[in-house]
């Protein structure tokens, strides 16, 4: 059997041998969950987080927060979309993915999570967005001519009334969709956070504050990339920033990524105080593995420095451009910070011998189908989607045509 | 409908409807046991409940168990793929514990380090090997997305490597490091107990070739079997009995610092 082993993965495995320090078992040499397992977490976390900010509209009847609700739904489909296909590709035998579908065994979390996805997809995310767009989709596609009518008009379900009546009973299906949506985010990200807290084998992953700290995490990047979002295309599009917006957008992240802290330092507390047999190997994962991603890049700049950024941003002191600065600067913060927790918790968590007594090290491949350059590709496609559906959909429409978005 | 033709239809009913069950889920692929290799003509798997015992004491770490492993699996060669391997720990006076693997090594290697002279500080040193530890309560299985990994009637854990769809879920949750990802089927990989063999009458081959008597290999449902007799002579220990695996890997005269 010598040599069946295919060349490119036997010299990774071999570098990440030759850092190996102390005794590790002898099959975790591996990394079995490499970037790609780091993508997953972090896009759906946006989904669910975008999503939550755009029920603060529909919902909760924010309306300083009305100008991005539709980029908002518009971003969370974005990232649906392609949330899954990290796993997808992660896979062993991809192919075979469908076997979860077909035969999911009930014990298991990670079996859920095609059910939740395609709930969350088609059962809330789509429903929301036709809702939404429909009225505006009939009205472009009369307008129309050609290819681009047939494509409204399908994008609308060939559906053509546009009555008072039947406008109302979207919005008061659509209030319904997202008062479902709500524990719907809580549950697809909640759950994602489960598949990492429920192994008892891994005591960086086994905690049962996982899936809260997944959620609020989650809640916070997807409230700080549909920010970015929206300044970003404000730029692009040479439109004035709605500051009234910027400024409650700001006050609900600041209030996230604060009670985001809380969380995750009371983790880091229980397990310090509780010192149980693993801690000593933890301390070391963390001072030696991981202080750059998780001390540098996670809390301090990516948690802390934000957090006092919003925070000075509410003493009203600054000007609008200045407050511009500070958000965009904040937000592009806290994005590295979660993508950090991200890894600190994927790739951390496979960094430490089972056996308490070694730690291992992750040598990630530049090109390949589980490499950095993958990664990339799949972090931007959700920005192509969200341009292709900005173009299809423009969220300006309403008020270009002079009637006023709901 | 009298009570009579109730009680006599539910006869006929119940019945009726586990065969119907029972044939549904064997079309639709989902009977483990259908997954499981093809036993000796007779075999009944609910006879038996398989363990092995580990006799640390006996053990020289002569590695053939992992070399008739590997040869008798198809396990790859290479020094990251193991279905069973030997540890060495040192236990020093300082306090200090070594371990290694030795199953890592080259022949070699191991032969050039008999040579070394003995390290005072040393206060003893002892092999563990180490396997599947075929747990009562797999998290292995528990974790599974498509049941693709399963717990045969006789107490063995198993992977079909037709359905498995290589997400590494079950690799994660295996608190003993026992799986790894066969680099040429894609699919989760770990010890069968050699149930190709054992269904058969045969021992594991990591226990035929074990010189020193070190593995045992039994039944536990068997009362004059050679696995309860060692479970009667010996105090045994399991591998991280917090986890409440249930190890059925029994271990005699193991030391604490072995996890």
């Amino acid at each position: 059997m010598s040599g069946a082993v295919p060349t490119g993965l036997y010299e990774q495995l071999a570098s990440q041998l030759s850092q190996v320090t102390g005794f590790i078992y002898p099959n975790e040499v591996e990394t079995h969950w490499s970037i790609l397992i780091v993508v997953y977490p972090y896009l759906t976390g946006i989904v669910a987080g975008a999503f939550i900010l755009a029920s603060l509209v529909k919902v909760f009847n924010v309306v300083e927060v009305q100008p991005i609700y539709r980029l908002a739904l518009l971003t969370a489909l974005s990232f649906m979309l392609i949330a899954g296909m990290p796993l997808q590709l992660h896979l062993g035998h991809p192919e075979r993915a469908y076997e979860i579908f077909m035969t999911p065994q009930p014990t298991s979390a990670m079996a859920m999570f095609g059910f939740v996805y395609l709930w969350y997809l088609l059962g809330i995310l789509l429903i929301e967005v036709w809702l939404e767009y429909r009225e505006q989709l009939v009205l472009m596609a009369r307008q129309a001519a050609g290819l681009k009518k047939f494509l409204y008009r399908a994008l609308s379900l060939f559906s053509n009334d546009v009555s008072p009546e039947a406008v109302a009973w979207d919005h008061r299906t659509s209030r319904i969709v997202t008062i479902i949506g709500i524990p719907s985010a809580f549950l697809l990200h909640g759950y994602v956070g489960f598949i990492f807290g429920s192994i008892k084998a891994n005591p960086w992953w086994g905690s049962v504050l996982m899936p809260i700290v997944f959620l609020m995490s989650a809640i916070v990047s997807g409230i700080a990339m549909v920010m970015l979002v929206y300044m970003v295309i404000s730029l692009l599009r040479n439109q004035k920033l709605d500051m009234r917006c910027l400024d409650k957008v700001g006050l609900f992240l600041l209030v996230a990524i604060i009670v985001d802290f809380a969380l995750e330092g009371l983790d880091y507390i229980h397990r310090i105080y509780q010192s149980e047999e693993s801690i000593k190997i933890l301390g070391e994962l963390v001072s030696v593995k991981l202080f750059n991603s998780l001390v540098i890049m996670q809390v301090a700049l990516g948690m802390l420095l934000p957090m006092l950024i919003l925070s000075l941003v509410r003493s009203r002191r600054f000007n609008d451009d200045m407050r511009k600065i500070m958000y965009f600067v904040s937000v592009l913060l806290i994005q590295m910070g979660i993508f950090s927790m991200r890894w600190n918790v994927v790739i951390g968590g496979q960094l430490f011998s089972k056996s308490f007594r070694g730690l291992m090290a992750y040598k990630m491949e530049l090109t390949g189908m589980e490499s950095l350059l993958m990664a990339a590709v799949l972090l931007s496609l959700p920005f192509i989607i969200l341009a292709v559906l900005s173009w299809l959909l423009p969220a300006r429409w309403m008020e270009e045509h002079g009637r006023p978005a709901h | 409908m009298n009570k009579r033709e109730f009680l006599k239809d539910a006869i006929i009913f119940f019945p009726a409807a586990g065969v119907c069950g029972a044939l549904a889920a064997q079309a639709a692929g989902n009977d483990p046991a259908t997954a499981a290799p093809k036993a000796t003509p007779g075999y009944d798997p609910t006879d038996h409940w398989y363990g092995m015992g580990v006799d640390v004491d006996k053990c020289i770490g002569c590695n053939r168990c992992v070399e008739a492993c590997k040869t008798e699996n198809n396990v790859p060669e290479e020094p990251f793929f193991f279905r069973t391997w030997i540890e060495r720990y040192s236990i020093h006076a300082d306090g200090e514990v070594k371990v290694e693997c030795i199953s890592t090594k080259t022949p070699e290697q191991r032969l050039a380090e008999q040579d070394q002279p003995v390290d005072p500080d040393v206060l003893r040193t002892f092999f563990v090997p180490k396997l599947c530890n075929q747990c009562a309560h797999p998290p292995c299985v528990q974790v599974c997305p498509v049941g693709a990994t399963f717990q045969t009637k006789d107490g063995v854990v198993l992977v079909d490597e037709k359905r498995c769809i290589g997400c590494r879920y079950c690799i994660q949750a295996c608190p003993y490091g026992a799986r790894y990802l066969n680099p040429l089927t894609k699919t989760a990989d770990k010890c069968t107990f050699c149930y190709h063999r054992i269904t058969k009458g045969l021992l594991p081959a990591c226990v035929e070739v074990c010189p020193t008597e070190a593995r045992i290999f039994g039944d536990l449902k068997g009362k004059a079997d050679r696995l309860v007799r060692f479970q009667r002579e010996n105090m045994i220990s399991v591998l991280k009995p917090d986890l409440n695996t249930e190890p059925k890997a029994l271990y005699a005269n193991l030391d604490g610092e072995v996890r």
